[in-house]
């Protein structure tokens, strides 16, 4: 090396990071000592032992790195950051699987309640949040966070922002995942739904996003593109959006700092109100502004065409901006909240037909001049496919908000099979496309270790939606009708168990649907394990033969 | 309980309402910009992005 030597140092950001989680084991510690809950102690303990493992972490990286950090270029091209994305593409496709299973074991109790053993911990009631924030927010967010360090590196010619914070905000957000998952497992849950978590883990959970909203601004700060790129602008969103979702539906007030309990400040109608608007825009800005990003990327970028309209793109995001913010009450119809907001947020919903459309035709017009791909490469198969099922949720989900179509669907199977189309369709679908780019792209990989799998994968989870999705319709409207059914005496025709037993059957084939879905992510963890581990490594070309545009 | 004019009244009444049209007009103007025939040609190479880095 002819560089001139520089004397090694600790940056503020590692003394300090060491020293903050110093402290911090030090309170666990003694917060364990004090709780006056189970669970609590087990979560500051856990919390201790993570923060003594980051001291130790931290200290041994120092130790190890060279005196320098890692330079922002190399020979004129950006240093990009790759670490934290594999470590976040790893958990997503753990998470996934795990929460994939745990779906299909509540399903299969929904079938057979026996299965839930007469356990506390495997009751239906502890595992469904369980399967919910496992896949949404562990399988899902996982997914968003690697994509999105990916894409604004790349999109923005810069590395990454920070040294040790991209690592703190992956580590961290799956250290929330586990004091959440492990906290529903043993009871502590503060009853909102998707907003589960209690107080001490949506405080930590406002450190890491907070953290993790720095990373992704100052790196779009300091970019070399001039424009930043569309998925910035959802991805942007998708981080802002969700911390004022977070910090809006969660101020509680513990019973004690030393306990898992709190209560939160509004109580009624209101509480319920504000649950939905959060609810409904974890589904408008989590699930659809994050992964909208995603298609706005790997579309273009897996079936070699640009963007069909960038115009289309600019319109229909602030369009989703401006009217999924109202769009909450439909959560709510028939219930205390009053009548004119029920029909407020029914009128945003229908109204977001629009945008939603206008996002999926952005989508599968982008691949005009591509089209035969899609029968050569199932990965970019799988892409088109999410955005087909994000067109069909978003059609099916606004009809469900009108009122009247509501009174039947309310409360039944027919909104967990719209949701499962948008979930394992859409999410699911546009998530493993992702990846099944990404993993090759930050391993430095040539390929994938087989697209036969991936075919594979494609068609075994595509079936099992579709089981899946037709099972609850017919169930939910089965159910739904059942419900409303009267006799000529004007008394209901059915009791309550009788349309429990009449969706047994559709259970089942649930079950089955789910079954399959999981079975694809399995063949896709395979895949994925092989690329990484044996796959051919992609040769580094100078920059002089890049083809030019 | 009866509405009274008042001053605070009418500006509360006015802030409140007042958003309607501004966001409006704010997303009317996104509309003009994404359409101004000027910014064809930087969206155009803004949607061929993904597929000239490095």
């Amino acid at each position: 090396m002819s560089q001139p030597s520089i004397s090694k140092s600790m940056t503020i950001g590692e003394s300090g990071l060491a020293v903050v989680f110093a402290v911090t084991a030090f309170l666990c510690v003694i917060a364990s000592a004090k709780a006056l809950d189970a669970p609590f102690a087990f979560h500051a303990a856990l919390s201790a032992a993570a923060s003594l493992a980051a001291v130790f972490v931290i200290i041994n990286r120092y130790l190890d790195r060279p005196a320098a950090l890692p330079p922002q270029e190399i020979n004129g091209r950006p240093n990009y950051n790759m670490g934290p994305i594999k470590f976040s593409s790893f958990m997503a496709m753990f998470w996934g699987i795990a929460g994939f299973l745990v779906g299909l074991i509540i399903a299969s109790q929904l079938a057979w309640p026996a299965l839930n053993f007469d356990l506390p911990w495997t009751s239906f009631g502890r595992l469904r949040p369980l399967h919910t924030s496992a896949v949404i927010f562990a399988f899902g967010g996982n997914v968003l966070i690697a994509t999105s360090f990916y894409v604004v590196q790349k999109s923005c010619r810069a590395r990454l922002a920070g040294d040790l914070a991209p690592w703190f905000v992956v580590v961290g957000y799956n250290f929330f995942i586990l004091i959440a998952g492990t906290g529903y497992l043993l009871g502590v849950t503060q009853s909102k739904e998707y907003a589960e978590p209690e107080w001490y883990a949506d405080l930590w959970l406002t450190i890491v996003w907070v953290a993790y909203l720095l990373v992704f601004l100052a790196t779009v700060i300091k970019r070399k593109e001039p424009h930043i790129f569309v998925a910035n602008w959802f991805y942007l969103a998708f981080i802002v959006t969700i911390a004022v979702l977070h910090l809006g539906n969660n101020p509680a007030l513990p019973v004690s700092v030393f306990g898992s309990k709190s209560y939160i400040a509004w109580g009624g109608i209101q509480d319920a109100m504000f649950q939905w608007w959060y609810g409904h825009n974890a589904v408008g800005f989590f699930l659809t502004a994050g992964f909208l990003a995603i298609m706005y990327y790997f579309i273009p970028k897996r079936a070699e065409r640009p963007i069909y309209s960038y115009r289309l793109s600019i319109i229909h995001f602030w369009a989703l901006i401006f009217l999924y913010i109202w769009a909450g009450p439909h959560h709510l119809h028939y219930t205390a909240l009053p009548d004119w907001t029920q029909t407020l947020g029914m009128t945003f919903s229908i109204m977001l037909w629009m945008p939603s459309w206008g996002g999926m035709i952005n989508g599968l017009m982008t691949l005009s001049g591509a089209w035969d791909k899609l029968r050569t490469d199932p990965v970019l198969r799988m892409l088109v496919v999410s955005v087909a099922f994000y067109g069909m949720s978003t059609f099916e989900g606004p009809m469900m908000s009108i009122k009247v179509v509501n009174s039947l669907s309310h409360y039944t199977d027919w909104t967990i099979g719209h949701v499962h189309s948008g979930a394992l369709g859409w999410v699911g679908f546009v998530s493993f496309g992702a990846l099944y780019c990404l993993v090759p792209w930050a391993w430095n990989r040539k390929g994938l270790y087989s697209l036969k799998l991936v075919n594979w994968h494609f068609w075994v989870a595509t079936l099992g939606i579709v089981l899946y999705i037709s099972a609850m319709w017919v169930s939910g409207i089965l159910q739904g009708l059942m419900w409303r059914a009267y006799t000529s005496l004007g008394f209901l025709e059915y009791s309550f168990i009788e349309t429990v037993e009449a969706m047994h059957p559709f259970y089942i084939i649930r079950a089955a649907g789910g079954g399959l879905f999981l079975i694809g992510a399995l063949i896709m963890a395979y895949n994925l394990w092989m690329t990484v581990r044996v796959g051919e490594q992609e040769v580094q070309m100078p920059v002089a033969l890049q083809p030019a545009e | 309980m009866k509405a009274i004019l008042t001053l605070d009244n009418l500006a509360s009444g006015l802030v409140t309402t007042i958003w309607t049209p501004v966001f409006v007009a704010i997303f009317l103007a996104i509309i003009a910009y994404a359409f101004w025939p000027r910014n064809k040609a930087a969206f155009d190479e803004a949607a061929h992005l993904p597929l000239r880095e490095e």
